[in-house]
């Protein structure tokens, strides 16, 4: 299948001479939900912006849905809409005008109708009327999200959209954003929550210091490099790790209570067998165990650690 | 063509008009009738005519003229500053828009508001002096050429100026002063030859001169030479248009 959004060679020197993206390249599936990883400053929303025509690429080609984004803008950027990180919005005007003004700026006839929908999707639809400057900063954001739906676009970037947004909300955006996969929109998000990433994302790109250091399904992410861990609830405390099992990654807890175990899921022979065996041997009880795998966080963490 | 977003952008713009209407409609008629008030009736009844026109009238084009300049560039400088300043110009340069279409949207707003207003200020010098156009067409056309040139520098201004003490002092330190020195309140002939001279490098100077041509058949430099100026002005303004969304300078990183 044609990638909706396809980078290649991508780089971009800012005036200064700072080397915010090297070299990138990246397909975007049509209808994933894509979450792009990466500390602050890693060049996140540089890339997003290049995409969206904020920001001019310095080499390198991107399309979108097959049309050239310089060359071919109007075709490319109709079927984009871009909700950006910093939150900017006009003062005065209406949540309902300034959301029209979006449409006719993207070149679609006014729809009345679908304005509604959107706004009231957003749990807007009671502030229509008011002034954008009246509203919190929670509910511009959802402005500026409606503000990139009013055009129905087929590709959508969020930049850390759920910034400051409080918890009951953010799981209504999670909501929202997979109801618009489920009508075929393609997401492309960016945030700082892992979590969010975690539940959400299809894929996962990882993005460090300008180089996209890795892009992968999120399920075979975790699987790969996630690291399980066993955790030994003794009947009673040991002093420290026996001898014996020095070999063994092991982890004794302060008070002596618990043994933990990491081991990695991708190898063959976890040792788990042969641990349980050499500690029934020594007459190491335990009345309960528990495993639980790495988060996506503590895998993404570890990555850019790894790198120099 | 993306008539839409044309449609969007001057309806934004105008909608902001309409807001600040006491500001941007009533605060120039005001202080022009003051001038009609001081220098068209109460100074101007011990002056002598120029060219054979009363110096009430004869101020009422360049009058007209000043206030036109300003504000054709406050305006359209103000409505393209707004949203480099606030952030929100994302959208635009996000849009599938061409710069045709920007302009159209901005700099078309920006004119329509300053020919209300120039209409508006010659009804209002009306009720305060005498005075009769002898080419209305020519009239309309030096006011929609100016509006639309002056708020094509407007812009330009707006995308150049990183701080909004830029965006004032442009209008203050440099247009201002020419507009005055450009023949609102006197003939350039009555100046000597030495200053005549040199005013002829002001560009206000045509502006003026082809506007008063219109209304009183009179002017300081032939009409023809005041259209071509203003049109090289204007083509002026135009090119570096161009060369900004070309080069993306100071709206793109
Ligand atoms: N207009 C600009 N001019 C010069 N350098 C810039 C510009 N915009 C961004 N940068 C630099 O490019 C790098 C990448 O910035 P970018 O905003 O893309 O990071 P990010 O991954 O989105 O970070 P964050 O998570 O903080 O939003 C940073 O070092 C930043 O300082
Ligand atoms: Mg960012």
């Amino acid at each position: 299948m044609q990638p909706i959004i396809s980078v290649s060679k991508l780089s971009k020197t800012y005036a200064g001479g700072f080397l915010a993206l090297k070299n990138i390249d990246l397909k975007i599936h049509c209808g994933e939900i894509f979450a792009l990883l990466g500390p602050n400053g890693a060049g996140k929303t540089t890339l997003i912006s290049i995409i969206c025509g904020i920001v001019t690429p310095s080499t390198g080609i991107v399309l979108a849905d097959g049309h050239d984004i310089v060359r071919d803008y109007r075709a490319a950027r109709s079927k984009i809409g871009l909700v950006p990180q910093e939150l900017s919005t006009d003062l005065w005007e209406t949540v309902w005008d300034t959301v029209s003004f979006s449409r006719g700026l993207f070149g679609k006839p006014p729809n009345p109708a679908y304005i509604e929908k959107v706004l009231r999707d957003l749990s807007l639809w009671n502030k229509k009327d008011a002034e954008i400057m009246t509203l919190s900063g929670g509910m511009k954001r959802r402005v500026m999200i409606a503000k990139a739906l009013s055009h129905e676009p087929q590709i959508l970037f969020l930049d850390e959209p759920t910034a400051g947004v409080d918890v009951e909300l953010r799981q209504g955006m999670w909501e929202m954003v997979r109801s618009l996969r489920a009508s075929g929109v393609t997401i492309i998000l960016t945030t700082h929550y892992i979590e969010e990433a975690e539940e959400m994302a299809d894929r996962i790109g990882v993005i460090s210091k300008g180089e996209l250091i890795l892009v992968e399904d999120k399920t075979i992410l975790m699987e790969k490099l996630g690291k399980k861990q066993l955790t030994l609830h003794l009947q009673s405390p040991l002093e420290s790790i026996p001898a014996e099992l020095a070999g063994y990654p092991l982890e004794l807890s302060a008070d002596g209570n618990e043994l933990v175990y990491t081991f990695d899921v991708q190898h063959e022979h976890t040792g788990i067998a042969s641990l349980l065996r050499r500690l029934g041997e020594r007459g190491i009880d335990f009345k309960d165990l528990q495993t639980n795998q790495s988060s996506l966080e503590e895998i993404f963490v570890s990555l850019v650690r790894a790198r120099p | 063509m993306n008539v839409y977003a044309i449609k969007a952008i001057y309806i934004f713009e105008m909608a902001r008009t309409w807001r600040t209407l006491l500001q941007s409609i009533a605060a120039p008629v005001i202080s022009t009738s003051l001038y009609f008030i001081v220098f068209g009736a109460a100074i101007g009844s011990r002056m002598v005519e120029i060219d054979g026109i009363s110096y009430g009238a004869f101020i009422v084009p360049g009058l007209i003229m000043l206030s036109l300049l300003s504000e054709s560039i406050s305006n359209a400088s103000f409505g393209i500053y707004m949203p480099k300043f606030s952030g929100t110009i994302y959208e635009i340069l996000s849009a599938p828009i061409s710069p045709f279409e920007t302009i159209a949207g901005y700099v078309g707003a920006a004119a329509t508001k300053s020919i209300i207003l120039g209409l508006l200020m010659l009804v209002t010098a009306r009720l305060f002096v005498d005075f009769t156009i002898v080419h209305p067409l020519w009239m309309i056309g030096f006011l929609v050429l100016t509006s639309v040139t002056f708020s094509l520098f407007g812009f330009i201004l707006g995308i150049w100026a990183d701080g909004f003490e830029k965006l004032q002092l442009v209008p203050m330190l440099i247009v201002t002063p020419l507009t005055f020195l450009g023949g609102s309140f006197y003939s350039i002939d009555m100046l000597p030859p030495f200053w005549r001279t040199i005013t002829l490098f002001n560009p206000v100077v045509y502006l003026i001169s082809g506007f008063r041509w219109s209304f009183y058949g009179v002017s300081d430099v032939s009409v023809g030479i005041s259209l071509s100026m203003t049109l090289a002005f204007m083509a002026l303004c135009l090119a570096t248009v161009w060369w900004i969304f070309k080069t993306g300078y100071r709206l793109k990183a």
